[in-house]
C-alpha cells in the first residue's frame, strides 16, 4: 500500500468528487499552489494510484430503459464451469458487467435492454443458453439511490 | 433519446477506454477535425448521454482490499420507511452504490473496506443497525470486467 500524505488525500477526494477540475480549480479546492497540485496528480498517475479516467454513460439516453442484475449460481461439478461461463457471457453484447464472487452467488451479469420485450428475448435466446448454470435470480433496477464511487480516503 | 451515428458511438467507445483523451487525440481517433469532434462531445453531454467523468483509482494500492455486494431485504411489518433507510445508508462513507431493485431483495449495495475485519465492522455497526433491515446477504467480489455493453454492438 502506497504512502500518501495529507495533500495527496485532499487531491484525491477533490478529483473523485469532480474529475473535470482544472489545475487552478483544484489548487483552490485543496488550498495549495496549482502547479504543485498538478505535479502531485501526475505523480499519482505515474504511481498507478489514478489508473484511468472514464466517462459515465447514461444507458437510458441511448434508449436502454431496462437494467437487470442476474445473479447466477454455477454447477461446480464441472471443474472449468467458471471459465466456460464467463467466456460465453463475454459474447453477449447487452452484458456490460461481469463480476465473480465468493458467496452464495458465483457470477453476476448486468444486462441492458431497450424494453421488457427486448429483455425477454435476450434472456431466452442468450442468457439461458449459457453453459453450466445451476440457478438464476434476477434483480430489476428501479432506481439508483446513490452512485458515489468515492473511496473514503 | 437522441439519434447516434457510428461516429458518435466511436467517440463514446474511445472516451470509455480513455476519458483523458485530448480533443486532438480524440479527433484523430475518429477521423474528424478537432472542432467537429469537440462539437459532438458537447452534444453528447448536453443530451445527457455523457453524464460525467470519473477517476478510476487502484483500490488495492489505496488500502481497500475488499469489495462486497450486499442484498438487503427490508422488514415488511411495521411500515418501513424507504426514505429513512436510504438517508441512513448513503451517510455511510464505505457505501459506494445503492440501487433500489425489484426481486428477492429491495436494495443492492456496494461496500468497500480495508479488509474482512473492517468489512465486519461496517456490516455489524453500520448496516445491521439501519432502520428496517430484515435480511442481509453478502457476496465478496473476486473479479470484475466492465464492457462497452450495447454501445459496441447495436447499429440501427
Amino acid at each position: 500500500m502506497q504512502k500518501l500524505d495529507d495533500l495527496d488525500r485532499r487531491i484525491l477526494r477533490a478529483l473523485q468528487d469532480d474529475a473535470t477540475l482544472t489545475a487552478a480549480q483544484l489548487g483552490a479546492r485543496v488550498n495549495y499552489a496549482p502547479a504543485s497540485c498538478w505535479r502531485r496528480v501526475e505523480r499519482l498517475e505515474r504511481d498507478g494510484i489514478i489508473t484511468a479516467r472514464r466517462i459515465v454513460i447514461d444507458p437510458k439516453a441511448l434508449g436502454y430503459e431496462v437494467e437487470v442484475s442476474l445473479r447466477i449460481t454455477l454447477d461446480k461439478t464441472q471443474s472449468n464451469a467458471f471459465d466456460l461461463f464467463v467466456a460465453a457471457a463475454h459474447e453477449i453484447p447487452e452484458v456490460n458487467e461481469i463480476q465473480t464472487f465468493l458467496g452464495r452467488v458465483d457470477v453476476r451479469l448486468n444486462v441492458l435492454a431497450r424494453d421488457m420485450t427486448h429483455y425477454q428475448q435476450i434472456y431466452r435466446t442468450r442468457i439461458l443458453k449459457l453453459p453450466h448454470i445451476a440457478d438464476i435470480e434476477a434483480l430489476m433496477l428501479i432506481s439508483n439511490v446513490l452512485e458515489r464511487e468515492v473511496l473514503p480516503i | 433519446m437522441i439519434d447516434l451515428d457510428d461516429i458518435d458511438r466511436a467517440i463514446l467507445r474511445a472516451l470509455q477506454n480513455d476519458g483523458s483523451l485530448s480533443a486532438a487525440a480524440l479527433a484523430k481517433k475518429v477521423d474528424l477535425s478537432q472542432p467537429a469532434a469537440w462539437r459532438r462531445v458537447k452534444r453528447l453531454e448536453t443530451a445527457g448521454v455523457i453524464l460525467g467523468r470519473r477517476l478510476v483509482l487502484d483500490k488495492a494500492r489505496l488500502g481497500f482490499d475488499v469489495t462486497v455486494f450486499l442484498g438487503i431485504k427490508l422488514g415488511t411489518k411495521g411500515r418501513v420507511s424507504l426514505e429513512d433507510f436510504e438517508r441512513a445508508i448513503i451517510a455511510i462513507p464505505e457505501v459506494q452504490l445503492v440501487q433500489h431493485v425489484l426481486g428477492l431483495y429491495d436494495y443492492r449495495v456496494k461496500v468497500v473496506a480495508r479488509n474482512l475485519a473492517d468489512f465486519e465492522r461496517v456490516l455489524r455497526r453500520r448496516i445491521m443497525s439501519l432502520p428496517g433491515v430484515a435480511n442481509v446477504e453478502a457476496n465478496v467480489l473476486l473479479s470484475e470486467v466492465r464492457r462497452h455493453g450495447p454501445l459496441g454492438a447495436y447499429n440501427e
